[in-house]
């Protein structure tokens, strides 16, 4: 069909917003509550247009376009109208831009630098509030809260947990947790999917970044670093470069100039889960145990499970999730084998993830010591960084150290959603015939739908699987298994949609298009590994061989696997 | 007692026996098997409880919750201590509201052969000579009496008495929806099938095609009587040509506007009328199950609507199989908890839904999607109790009465700075001032009127020079107002302007559901405005805060603008609407608040000024004595004086001259 948009004819496809056609035209329409890919709640009224017969001005984010109809995106009316609704936001925020943790990266210092706000014209009262900061993992800020409502939908639509909702009426509105507690104290798994969408700094993750700054300048501790699969595809993006960029040599050499004492690997780890967790299912599959097999990378979905089907917790893999098996070797095999006690040393994971901050802190991952002693995200890396004046584009690729820092493509994998079933298949494989794949890559599981599903028969025995990302995908598949219908034998599950590239720790505004390109970076790395196939991680196997005896062994149970508690 | 379900002993008609011809049965007679002597007991039974011809007296009762709230139950519990004192058999029925809230409680007496009385503003110590005079000694209590409804066959027992339909507060009213209220037993089917009740549906469901029924409505030209007066036969329209396995028909009776009560009244006294343009909506397009939205704080409303239904379900009028048309449909209350953005249609499908209740941008339009994402329907109360005079009566019968683009009539509830307070059904396109003056009696105290609010927190304030103004949708508009459910608060001379746009606005500002920014945070700032307008300079500490009372006043009109502009949903588009209004017609009143610091009214307390007389003052010292601020100063027996700054305008000082030497400005 043909509309006009600022007297310019352009075709649209029925049951298109007007925003998406604007978007296509190259007419740039400013929004806040709107989020690519969810159902318009049209709750900002930042992006309205003036529709030709319409009394009131039109929220271009949830208008259908019709024949002929005829919008001005730019007239003196919409700019007012636009500019009045920054400013009244702007009236009821604290103008605290420069401390903000969002200063520079911020949607609404964006749009009050595009209409040119240049005073707080309707000063008053301030709605305020108390800052939640007991969790490990969120910091909740009601009074930067601009209540667009996209962590209430991201919460309630994408994650079927429904932690925060919107709260009394008036200027008195509010997004809060029930009874207006702190997030630590109901069932938020921490995903931390808010804080990526949140538009100002209202939702942040509970910063490291000084903890980890004192352990590196304390001269007792032996700090060791690790890197997840997914850090490396996105931090390139905080310092301006394309979305999907490799990073890897360039945040070791990042680490090593803040003073850290050894850069490894957590695709070392990853190896490392590969090869339990591919021993545990073929255990379960041969020896009858609990089926499906639930997967336990993503700290996250367990809390989630936790919480809302406990019943079923067996079914969740034992191994823990790489980085606390990495940072559990590290303060055995490692510090062995350094001479190092394990008390002088301080592990400090790089992750795309705030629920690792809080996994790090379960008392059953800090029974003699902590795995992990600190969490720092994709973004709090950045600033570190940053704060260190190291010009990050110019840094020249480094190596990792080792005896962790030695990885396959399975484990580069880990980072996209379907990655940790694809590469425990390939070492199943392996496990069940004695030989490879003929092609490692296992597609059903690629892509970036939320529910994945194949089916692979490996030397007769035939597995049913399934990857899922975003927890509301999985609570349909928990409710069959729960009523005993038993559609799959091993279920890979990420909190997050699409997995750790898309983390709650990673760069803020994620949209999908740097998702997607985040994806294909870490498949491209996979192909252009020489190892493709965690059980060819001769680190790994050196570590069975020297000190851990046989996968799923007593010691292996020890170091490397854990257990869950019920929540509900 | 006799009732329609014992004289059909032999045809009788159930949910799984269910007749179309019942509904005919009852009102002409002789269909299908009905024996002569059926007929008879039939008939019989329809003059007894039309009052027509009865053998005991009957004593009705106005308890609605207007009556209530004026103490009906303690003088219906008279009335029943009185009759066993007198031991006379007398049939006592409590009934609805009749309108006239400022007469309640309003106590009638029918007895045989007697035209009916209707006695006004009853308290229970006159019940004994009320009772004693009227059943026993068969005379009239004058100066109790508000007027006599007309007598049934011309012959008038009680000689010559003013005809209820003559009083001003009635006569210029045309009751079609309210024509029940406060007459019938609103708990009993059986009254209402006698007058004619469920007809409609009787003509539709038997006669008519879904859509014929539509058409019918479009050509009624019936608009919706909750605030934006879409055409509902449009809106019908828009649903019945829904392809979907289940469609759903909604009630709005979240009636939340302050000053608006007709709904409630038409619910508590005749909501049978509500039930069965209910089942008409849902034939027409295609539903087999409603919800009627009702407000928690309408106890009595909903518990005579969940009679209702159990009793329209028994007479195979709700529930499967309605007179045996094949056509089913359900119907649940859902309680509202009391937000008054719940009477926005999406919000209040959210709230039926279970979420929490705010409202969504259209399209999709319920007619759509709706609940549970499926076509819906939502009329407001008012509105479907038009819809069985439709029906019944024809679409042109319906047509005849109104204006041009407004038809029928409008129920508006009268209350403030009013004589005569209370509920009045007007046809369309009389004048507000017939509405305020003629029916409404003017203000009282001999006070000069003002303004009318009309329509609400979403409607505006209209001065006289506008009030001549026929009523309808579009006439509304122009002048600034709308329709809105039809609330209409009468305010006279010592009313202030802007303390009306700020109450309406603080009104507002709680009950808006925080989702629009326009909304939750605009109102917020027009509300500071206004409130700095009316606040004292002492609280403004620098210049700076001066300045901001002076910008409040620039920016007020672009803020309105703004949140009349770009507001998600009604209540927001429409919140500025009181202080447009009031700025449009009462500028100068602003102006004195702003500039003079001055409430013309003389009711913005901190705007006041208090000052002595000194030529009467005597010096009698109660004055400074009383004062708790200790504010007043003056030697005994000489003229005193105030300190401003001290003084906080408690009015002690005022109330206590014997002298009447102080004054306030």
């Amino acid at each position: 069909m043909k509309v006009t948009i600022n007297n310019k004819e352009c075709w649209a496809n029925p049951g298109e917003t007007i925003l998406t056609v604007a978007e296509r035209e190259g007419i740039q329409i400013p929004t806040l509550c709107y989020l690519k890919g969810f159902s318009p709640t049209g709750s900002c009224r930042v992006c309205v247009v003036e529709v030709e017969g319409q009394r009131n001005l039109i929220p271009s984010c949830a208008f259908p376009v019709a024949e002929g109809m005829v919008v001005q995106t730019n007239s003196p009316r919409v700019r007012r109208a636009r500019k009045t609704i920054v400013e009244l936001l702007i009236a009821n925020h604290p103008q605290d831009c420069l401390t903000c943790v969002r200063n520079g990266n911020c949607e609404l210092q964006d749009l009050a630098a595009q209409y040119g706000v240049r005073d707080v014209r309707y000063a008053g009262e301030i709605r305020g509030g108390k800052i939640d900061v007991a969790s490990p993992s969120i910091e909740r800020d009601p009074e930067k809260c601009i209540l667009c409502g996209r962590c209430v939908r991201v919460c309630h639509e994408t994650q079927n947990v429904g932690a925060i909702d919107f709260v009394r009426r008036g200027f008195k509105t509010a997004v809060a947790p029930a009874m207006d507690g702190s997030l630590n104290a109901i069932a938020c798994v921490f995903c931390g999917q808010c804080i990526t969408v949140c538009p100002v700094g209202a939702l942040r993750e509970k910063s490291n970044e000084k903890i980890a700054w004192e352990a590196i300048n304390n001269s007792r501790k032996h700090v060791v670093a690790q890197i997840a699969p997914a850090v490396r595809v996105a931090l390139g993006e905080e310092f301006g470069m394309e979305p999907g960029s490799v990073v890897t040599g360039k945040i070791v050499a990042a680490l090593r100039r803040l003073g850290v004492d050894r850069v490894f690997d957590t695709n070392f780890g990853a190896d490392l889960t590969i090869i339990e967790e591919a021993s545990e299912l073929l255990n379960r599959v041969k020896n009858g145990g609990k089926l499906p097999l639930l997967t336990s990378c993503s700290p996250g979905w367990v809390k989630y499970i936790e919480h809302f089907y406990p019943d079923l917790l067996p079914h969740v893999s034992s191994c823990k999730s790489p980085h606390e098996m990495e940072g559990a070797l590290i303060k055995s095999y490692y510090a062995e084998k350094t001479g190092i006690a394990a008390e002088d040393i301080y592990v400090l994971s790089i992750m795309p993830c705030i629920a690792k901050k809080f996994e790090a802190q379960r008392p059953e991952l800090k029974e003699k010591y902590a795995d992990v002693d600190a969490v720092l995200t994709t973004r709090e890396l950045a600033r570190m960084i940053k704060n260190a004046g190291i010009d990050f584009t110019k840094l020249n690729d480094e190596h990792f150290d080792d005896p962790m820092g030695e990885s396959t493509g399975a484990a580069a994998i880990f980072g996209a959603a379907g990655g940790v079933m694809e590469a425990a298949l390939r070492t199943a494989h392996f496990f069940l015939t004695g030989k490879d794949m003929d092609n490692v890559e296992f597609t059903p599981v690629r892509g970036l739908q939320g529910v994945k599903e194949g089916e692979v028969t490996i030397a007769g025995i035939t597995i049913k699987i399934a990857a899922v990302s975003g927890l509301k995908n999985i609570g349909t598949i928990l409710d069959k298994i729960r009523s005993g219908e038993n559609l799959y034998q091993f279920i890979e599950v990420m909190a997050c949609p699409n997995g750790c590239i898309n983390g709650g720790g990673q760069p803020i505004n994620s949209d999908p298009d740097k998702v997607r390109k985040r994806m294909e970076a870490i498949y491209a790395i996979d192909r252009g590994l020489p190892k493709r196939a965690s059980h060819h991680n001769e680190s790994v196997m050196r570590l069975y061989k020297e000190y851990l005896g046989d996968p799923n062994g007593h010691r292996a149970h020890e170091l490397l696997h854990t257990h869950y508690v019920e929540r509900s | 007692m006799n009732s329609y379900a014992k004289i059909f002993a032999n045809c009788w008609h159930t949910n799984e026996k269910p007749c179309a011809h019942f509904v005919d049965c009852i009102n002409d007679g002789q269909k299908c098997h009905q024996s002569a002597e059926t007929r008879k007991h039939l008939d019989a039974y329809k003059h007894e409880i039309l009052l027509e011809d009865h053998k005991k007296p009957v004593i009705l009762v106005g308890m609605g919750t207007c009556g209530l709230a004026n103490g009906a139950n303690h003088v219906h519990a008279a009335i029943l201590a009185e009759l066993e004192k007198l031991h006379l058999q007398v049939q006592v029925i409590p009934t609805g509201c009749v309108g006239y809230c400022s007469m309640e409680v309003i106590v009638d007496i029918k007895l045989p052969g007697h035209p009916r009385l209707c006695y006004c503003r009853v308290k229970p110590e006159d019940v004994p000579l009320l009772l004693q005079k009227t059943l026993v000694e068969k005379s009239v209590v004058a100066e109790k009496l508000l007027g006599i409804y007309p007598a049934v066959d011309g012959n008038n027992g009680w000689g010559e008495l003013p005809l209820l339909s003559q009083v001003p507060f009635f006569a210029k009213q045309k009751k079609q929806v309210l024509v029940n209220c406060g007459v019938i037993d609103p708990e009993s089917i059986d009254q209402y099938l006698a007058r004619g009740g469920y007809k409609g549906l009787s003509k539709a469901i038997n006669k008519m095609t879904p859509s014929e029924v539509v058409k019918e409505m479009i050509a009624s030209g019936l608009r919706g009587r909750g605030g934006g007066g879409f055409p509902t036969g449009k809106k019908w329209e828009f649903a019945l040509n829904q392809q979907a396995e289940q469609k759903y028909i909604v009630c709005n009776a979240d009636e939340g506007d302050p000053g608006a009560f007709m709904d409630r009244a038409v619910m508590e006294s005749d909501p049978h009328r509500v039930i069965e343009g209910m089942v008409i909506g849902a034939y027409a397009i295609g539903a087999s199950e409603g919800y009627i939205y009702c407000r928690a704080e309408y106890p009595l409303a909903i518990r005579r609507l969940e009679k209702t239904i159990a009793d329209a379900k028994a007479y195979g009028l709700l529930g499967k199989n309605i007179l045996g048309s094949g056509f089913s449909f359900n119907l649940k209350i859902k309680k509202g908890a009391g937000a008054f953005v719940c009477g926005e249609e999406t919000a209040l499908l959210h709230s039926i839904e279970g979420k929490r209740g705010m409202p969504r941008p259209r399209p999709p339009f319920p007619a759509v999607s709706g609940l549970f994402g499926k076509p819906t329907v939502i009329n407001n109360v008012e509105t479907f109790a038009n819809v069985p005079n439709v029906l019944r009566d024809g679409a042109a019968s319906y047509a005849a009465i109104g204006t041009a683009g407004s038809k029928g009539t409008k129920i508006f509830a009268l209350s403030g700075k009013i004589s005569n307070t209370g509920l009045v059904e007007v046809p369309m396109g009389v004048s507000l001032r017939e509405v305020v003056f003629d029916i409404g009696g003017g203000c009282p105290n001999n006070k000069k009127f003002k303004a009318v609010q009309i329509g609400g927190p979403s409607g505006g304030a209209l001065p006289e020079q506008v009030i001549d103004t026929p009523i309808d949708y579009e006439n509304l508009k122009t002048v600034g107002a709308m329709m809105g459910s039809g609330g209409l608060v009468v305010m006279d001379e010592t009313t202030c302007m802007v303390d009306v746009a700020k109450y309406f606005m603080t009104f507002i500002q709680s009950e808006s559901c925080g989702k629009c920014i326009p909304c939750r945070e605009g109102t917020k700032r027009l509300l500071e405005i206004l409130e700095r307008l009316t606040a004292s300079y002492r609280s403004e500490k620098t210049p700076d805060e001066a300045l901001l009372r002076f910008q409040g006043m620039v920016y007020m009109e672009r803020l309105s603008e703004v949140i009349q502009n770009t507001s998600l949903c009604g209540l927001g588009q429409t919140a500025a609407n009181p202080v447009m209004s009031t700025l449009r017609y009462f500028r100068d009143e602003y102006e004195a608040h702003l500039y003079d610091r001055k409430c013309p009214a003389g009711l913005c307390r901190e705007l006041l000024t208090y000052h002595i007389d000194t030529e009467k003052c005597t010096g009698c010292t109660v004055c400074a004595r009383k004062c708790p601020q200790n504010a007043i100063l003056g030697e005994k027996q000489k003229a005193h004086y105030i300190i401003d700054e001290k003084c906080i305008r408690c009015d002690q000082c005022r109330a206590n001259c014997k002298f009447d030497a102080i004054f306030v400005e």
